[in-house]
């Protein structure tokens, strides 16, 4: 008697409680829609605006294909550099205790939560002319700031932590008992690394030197304090999707915007990739492991 | 104490000292050099400005708005994108990532486009009398773009892997959808969701890239600080003022860093005690 009354009770709830899914699924996609997508079709669709030809003419304009071999050039020295610093880092914090860990955890981190201005100010103060070793460098006849050693730098900088963030909670999640073993049986620290450590980090190292990579193609506040802006010279990208759209010529904008759609094409085929590790090897990254 | 029985103790310490000292402490040394070597009276000075001040208060105020509103946005997202099953899902979960990888610049171009009053979305708020672009709205907007992925990507893991029972007891005995949501579900994930609003504060304080074309950098009106802090060290000569003002980012983001790690301990509590 009970269920039979109680039924029809649960169908009216459940009609409502689908009503309110459907309202909050639609708000939500409409919100992505809005606020994520959309910001990616305008770059391709303002840099298409004015043709092709306005197009072809603003990426393969000179100083576009500088900045373009100058960022690749800037990303080919700061993502193996963080690299090894990553790989360096994760083992030193997944085997090892020792006093100051947990600060040497936090330090890390820090270059996430500095401003990028922020971050590019510091190395003006460090080597800039009045800077700690502006003096030295000058007197030397060398130039960090407004020059692509600054460049480089300030990008280490702001894509610092991106492979030991990823390395150090998926090591620590598998504990050290493989290489202990690896060492008890004879193993060398090189062989332990590259025999037993590195084919089970190997899916979550590239999964953070593509973050790494992303970021340093892609930096700008950081960049732009330390760069100068000398088109041809120390301008990347970025800065160089900057000038050309403040440029103020009639077809400006739509060059920034081919410019930038090269960028947007970069994160494009970075999510892609991001997303395959994640769908075929995501067992094997740090953010599955902290699940379990 | 460390673990003897492994090598490499060594060699992994000196390369990570090495490496944090020269590419982040020495920099953020001398910084910490610089506007400690002002004295009281210039830090005032600068400080203390109305167009500073005016871009101190948006800066923060701006950014806290933002962080607000990435927390409900973030919520209402990661909810439906663990719990409902809908067509497209995966494009939408994968579209969360963009203000990650999108370089800033490029955003703050195409926010700019589209927000401007022929733009996509401005030429429909034009005729209700809303303008984004060139406004503090508009600096808002950035913000909240930047912010988002914060929130939803530290919620998500959260979510899927926590535990039904609880929901379904209140379930059984008999507490409605909002109840649930309200009593049940909302304590269980503020921890998580306060970790979120303060990853979003701090990328939204510092952001530059996304913000300064959309916000037409009116003085006194829609001036970030990060801004103000580019404009004086292109204005050339010394770098104090500059430093001032980089210092005050700097002890913010260093707070918002240690309110986050606070946060994960008492989360980390929480999820043991219960």
């Amino acid at each position: 008697m009970e269920a039979v009354l109680a039924r029809p009770v649960y169908r009216r709830r459940s009609l409502a409680s689908r009503l309110v899914r459907g309202l909050l699924t639609g708000v939500a996609v409409l919100c992505a829609a809005l606020l994520l997508l959309l910001p990616l079709l305008v770059v391709f669709a303002e840099g298409l605006a004015h043709g092709w030809a306005v197009f072809v003419a603003a990426i393969t304009d000179p100083d576009a294909r500088t900045a373009v071999k100058l960022t690749l050039l800037v990303a080919a020295i700061a993502v193996p550099a963080n690299m090894l610093f990553g790989l360096a880092a994760a083992w030193l914090m997944t085997h090892f205790e020792f006093r100051g860990k947990s600060l040497l955890g936090a330090l890390i981190d820090l270059p996430f939560a500095v401003s990028p201005v922020v971050a590019g100010l510091v190395y003006v103060l460090t080597y800039g002319v009045h800077g700690w070793f502006g003096g030295w460098l000058d007197a030397h006849g060398l130039r960090v700031i407004f020059a692509v050693p600054g460049v480089v730098l300030a990008t280490v900088f702001v894509a610092f932590p991106f492979v030991a963030r990823e390395l150090i909670p998926l090591m620590q999640s598998r504990g050290s008992e493989e290489e202990v073993a690896a060492r008890t049986l004879g193993a060398g620290g090189w062989q332990i690394f590259f025999r037993v450590t590195l084919p089970r980090i190997r899916w979550a190292l590239l999964y953070g030197v593509l973050l790494c990579s992303a970021r340093s193609m892609g930096e700008f506040g950081a960049v732009s304090v330390v760069s100068g802006h000398l088109p041809g010279l120390t301008n990347t990208l970025p800065l160089q999707v900057d000038q050309v759209y403040n440029g103020g010529s009639g077809d400006a904008v739509a060059s920034a915007f081919a410019l930038a759609s090269l960028l947007a094409l970069l994160t494009l085929v970075t999510l892609v990739i991001k997303r395959l590790v994640e769908w075929r090897h995501g067992g094997e990254l740090a953010r599955a492991a902290a699940r379990h | 104490m460390r673990n003897r029985a492994l090598p490499g103790f060594g060699l992994s310490l000196g390369v990570t000292l090495a490496w944090l000292g020269g590419i982040v402490l020495l920099p953020l040394a001398a910084l910490a050099w610089k506007s400690a070597s002002l004295g009281p009276a210039t830090w005032w000075a600068q400080v203390s400005t109305r167009r500073v001040l005016h871009a101190l208060s948006l800066s923060f105020g701006g950014a806290l708005a933002a962080a607000v509103i990435d927390m409900l946005l973030g919520l209402l997202l990661a909810w439906v994108l663990v719990r409902h099953r809908f067509p497209l899902r995966r494009l939408c979960d994968a579209l969360v990532d963009l203000p990650f990888a999108l370089p800033t610049a490029v955003a703050g171009i195409a926010l700019t486009a589209l927000y401007a009053p022929e733009g996509w979305i401005g030429r429909w708020l034009q005729p209700l009398g809303v303008q984004v672009a060139y406004t503090r709205l508009g600096v808002l907007l950035a913000m909240v773009f930047v912010g988002l992925p914060f929130v939803v990507r530290t919620l998500q893991p959260v979510l899927e892997s926590l535990e039904r029972e609880p929901e379904e007891a209140a379930l059984t005995l008999g507490a409605g959808p909002w109840q649930r949501f309200r009593r049940v579900l909302l304590p269980m994930l503020a921890p998580t969701l306060l970790t979120g609003f303060a990853l979003a504060l701090a990328r939204a304080v510092g952001e530059y890239g996304s913000v300064i074309y959309i916000s037409g950098n009116l003085p006194m009106r829609t001036e970030i600080v990060p801004l103000l802090i580019v404009q004086k060290l292109d204005s050339g000569g010394d770098t104090g003022p500059a430093a001032v003002l980089g210092a005050v980012m700097l002890a913010a983001s260093l707070l918002v860093l240690l309110a986050v790690n606070a946060l994960q301990r008492w989360n980390r509590r929480w999820t043991e005690a219960g």
